[in-house]
């Protein structure tokens, strides 16, 4: 029966080649504006570490009490460098780091080349497992080389292949700021997007990814200074890299890793004695206000999904509906043209059951059509993204075979919707009446 | 023309008709909203920044050895600079216009006062209105007298010794009139902590600060009289003619690659740069809303035309009839030009309430401002104008029938 329906349906859009022309168009129109807005959206929006995001948690003290707080009682996004140290020895979840970008230079060992600068951040060693970081050479470093103050790093592949032509450094070493460090692991590629364990200093985009790790108390020991936001709500006492670290500026993340809702209360309640504690020694003249989120809800509160993306998607749905109703207003006039033609079906015994079949079976070929001309248009629309949208971002749009399979199944599945109506008035037409007035 | 005619021959279609006005309800919806976002960014891309944009440079270097002395290393850097041929002007400074990082301090008018006034942008470095080319509209400029080290006067800060911290401060015209409205602010003191009052000395024509997200406080700029060591925060700016910079860039580059060739040039740029870049996420976002609107006008249009087109088909016989009788071919035109008006106009109507439910919904959640009433007209205009361009088609072909149609049976 199916195909008999089929071979209809071609024949009748065949019929009026304008009208089906038109409808496709708009379907692919909407389809593809809506899907090239939503792939910038998936991208831009996604859970850079899914297996593992529920699990990570950004903790944040508030160390500036009510006169420093946001108008929503927000604490400040990152911590001081005291509050952060005190967090890492008291090393109350399973893992965590403290951490802070610096923007170091490299000295090639060659006498030829010249020095050049890179990103980086200083982290724990408890980092790399925490977040799954995947080494291609050797691995992180341990819990000892961050207490030793070891001069040891870990460099990004990009970084190994610039300096030692892509084949394992794990051993040598590589000349940071004037200082030999020795290379203990090389990572695999990995860049996540979002930046996810730094937002508040990337903004949470960046199209070139971290090419050194040092441990952190080797850095702070080497003063080599934050390349991030510093926030100060007044002027440190000392001035320098040392007087930012006995300030009360905040300039430094945080990331713990607790497995499950009693780690986390467990970790809650803790943030809240450690403020107590501080509060009591008279630090803080204000009661805990601290925060305790996992990693899809951090990147929530930071905004790291630009609104300028929510509001094109928007736009793009809003095109989609206007497409949709073009198209339910077609199919009507099309449909209802064939009055006649259902009133004989009917007549000669056809249940509705069949018209709605017939009439849906046309409205889905419609659809299937659209969509074609939608992945055509996707393609050139996610291809031409990086034409209007800043570099960082427009790089992560990319096409797969599920943004392919979904525009499809947004034409079909829109179209046989805008189709129903049509259908059930093509349905209720009476046969007796049509056949009288012909 | 008759409309009633019209109206009754639409209430025979109700549904299609009723998809039309839907359809085009919220198109005009869409597209007022849309127009204005686009409106904004290219109004904020507008931005003035107040300085002498096509004739200015930006450089920054890394040391990689640390100079014994910054502050002799950027005043040899400097004089190294005013050497190179071409060079107007050069200025050392914490941070540029439009360049986003900034640093900022929270204003007191009062020292005792609890919650600051507001937040305003501090440049500093040595020589800043006369390389950026922002006018001084009343006092002085800053002098060599004025300025004291960021080190000293860190220090001075800890001890509270007033005497090695900087005194004087220079403000916008903008910032003067929030702060001290109709009053002249010369003389004035401003507090950046409770120990640190500064006099206002002079006022700026017009500085953009380098964060310049809030377009009603891109214009809350302070200079302080403060001297920048060697850091790769602290940037270069030179002036120069716009046709020389390519070449005094290049030359500029050298001769600080000469004073130590160890160094590592981290920002090379023309202001023009520092702003493309700045505003490059309002373009993306503008570009993107044309693209929109074209498409949604253009797929309106094509539901109109196909509208349109089934209606005459469908009327065939009754345009025959009434040619036969006596209408004109103009008089059928017209027929079809007046009923696509009216359901645009309904629609419209619809379009104009939606466009400000959606606006209300927008300012809801994405702190966006009041759709000006502005807008609604553009929109207006925007699709009677595509309602009957795409109508004429049909239309014609509708005024092409001829009256001999009304004598054959179906």
């Amino acid at each position: 029966m199916f195909s008999y329906y089929l071979e209809l349906a071609l024949r009748s859009l065949r019929r009026s080649p304008g009208l089906t022309l038109l409808m496709v168009l708009t379907i692919g129109f909407g389809v593809a504006a809506s899907m090239t807005s939503w792939s910038v959206f998936r991208a831009v929006s996604g859970d850079p570490i899914p297996w593992k995001s529920s699990k990570l948690f950004v903790p944040q003290i508030d160390n500036w009490g009510p006169k420093g707080r946001s108008s929503d009682g927000e604490p400040p996004n990152a911590m001081d460098y005291a509050d952060a140290i005190a967090l890492m020895r008291d090393h109350r979840a399973k893992r965590q780091s403290a951490m802070y970008q610096i923007s170091p230079s490299i000295v090639p060992a060659q006498a030829d080349k010249h020095p050049f600068n890179v990103s980086g951040h200083v982290v724990y060693g408890e980092f790399f497992p925490m977040l799954d970081v995947p080494f291609k050479y050797g691995s992180g470093w341990s819990a000892d080389d961050d207490t030793n103050r070891a001069m040891v790093a870990v460099i990004s592949s990009k970084l190994n292949q610039k300096l030692f032509g892509g084949v394992s450094s794990v051993g040598k070493t590589v000349n940071i700021e004037g200082k030999d460090y020795r290379v203990v692991g090389v990572l695999d590629d990995w860049n996540p997007q979002p930046r996810f364990y730094d937002v508040v200093n990337t903004g949470g985009f960046s199209t070139t990814g971290d090419d050194v790790f040092l441990p952190f108390l080797t850095a702070i020991q080497e003063a080599m200074s934050n390349d991030g936001n510093t926030n100060c709500n007044e002027v440190p006492k000392e001035s320098g890299f040392v007087g930012l670290q006995h300030s009360e500026c905040v300039w430094v993340a945080y990331m713990a890793e607790l497995d499950d809702v009693a780690a986390a209360t467990a970790y809650r309640n803790y943030l809240n004695d450690y403020a107590r504690a501080q509060q009591q020694a008279g630090r803080f003249g204000w009661a805990p206000n601290s925060r305790l989120r996992d990693l899809p809800a951090w990147l929530d509160s930071q905004h790291v999904v630009p609104s300028d993306t929510r509001v094109s998607l928007l736009v793009a749905l809003g095109l989609l509906l206007v497409c949709l109703v073009n198209t339910v207003g077609l199919l009507l006039a099309k449909f209802l043209r064939r009055s006649g033609e259902i009133g004989v079906r009917r007549a000669l015994g056809a249940p509705r059951a069949a018209i709605y079949s017939q009439f849906l079976t046309e409205a889905g070929i419609v659809g299937a059509a659209g969509g074609v001309l939608g992945l055509l248009l996707t393609v050139a629309g996610v291809a031409s993204v990086g034409w209007v949208l800043p570099k960082d971002i427009a790089a992560l749009a990319r096409l797969d075979v599920s943004l392919l399979l979904l525009t499809m199944l947004v034409a079909v599945v829109a179209t046989m919707l805008a189709g129903l109506y049509p259908t059930f008035r093509a349905s209720r037409v009476q046969p007796a009446w049509q056949l009288k007035s012909n | 023309m008759d409309i009633l005619p019209i109206l009754s021959t639409l209430r025979r279609h109700k549904l299609t008709a009723w998809l039309l006005i839907l359809e085009i309800a919220l198109t005009c919806a869409i597209v007022c909203n849309a127009v204005f976002l686009i409106g904004q960014r290219l109004e904020r891309m507008d931005m003035p920044s107040g300085v002498a944009e096509h004739e200015l440079l930006q450089i920054q270097v890394a040391d990689m050895v640390a100079p014994a002395n910054p502050y002799a290393r950027v005043a040899e850097d400097m004089a190294v600079l005013r050497q190179v041929p071409g060079v107007i002007s050069v200025a050392s400074s914490n941070q540029v216009p439009f360049g986003s990082s900034s640093s900022n301090s929270n204003i007191r008018l009062d020292p005792a006062q609890v919650r600051w006034t507001l937040s305003a942008t501090t440049y500093f470095g040595e020589n800043l209105p006369k390389t950026l080319g922002t006018r001084l509209v009343s006092g002085r400029d800053l002098e060599s007298s004025d300025f004291v080290d960021v080190d000293v006067a860190m220090k001075a800060l800890g001890t509270g010794d007033a005497k090695h911290l900087p005194s004087v401060i220079l403000i916008t015209q903008t910032l003067a009139e929030r702060l001290w409205p109709g009053q002249n602010p010369l003389g004035h003191i401003i507090y950046l902590a409770p120990t640190v009052g500064l006099r206002v000395v002079g006022v700026l024509d017009s500085l953009v600060r380098p964060n310049a997200y809030d377009i009603s406080k891109a214009q809350y700029t302070t200079i302080v009289p403060l001297r920048m060591g060697a850091n790769k925060d602290q940037s270069y700016l030179i002036r120069c003619r716009p046709e020389d910079r390519a070449h005094v860039l290049d030359a500029a580059l050298a001769a600080l690659k000469k004073v130590d060739p160890q160094r590592v040039v981290t920002t090379r740029r023309s202001f023009d740069e520092v702003r493309r870049k700045f505003f490059q996420d309002d373009r993306a976002m503008a570009g993107m809303l044309v693209g929109v609107i074209a498409a949604l006008l253009i797929v309106t249009a094509l539901g109109i035309v196909g509208l349109a087109s089934f209606w005459v088909a469908q009327r065939r016989r009754t345009i025959g009839v009434r040619r036969a009788l006596g209408a004109t071919r103009r008089n059928i035109l017209n027929y079809f030009q007046t009923e696509n008006f009216l359901l645009a106009t309904i629609g419209i109507a619809l379009g104009m309430a939606l466009a400000y439910a959606i606006n209300l919904f927008l300012m809801l959640h994405y702190e966006l401002p009041r759709l000006p009433a502005i807008y609604f007209p553009v929109g207006a205009i925007a699709l009677w104008l595509i309602g009957q361009l795409a109508v004429l088609g049909p239309a014609l072909r509708a005024a092409a029938v001829p009256p001999v149609v009304a004598t054959r049976s179906v």
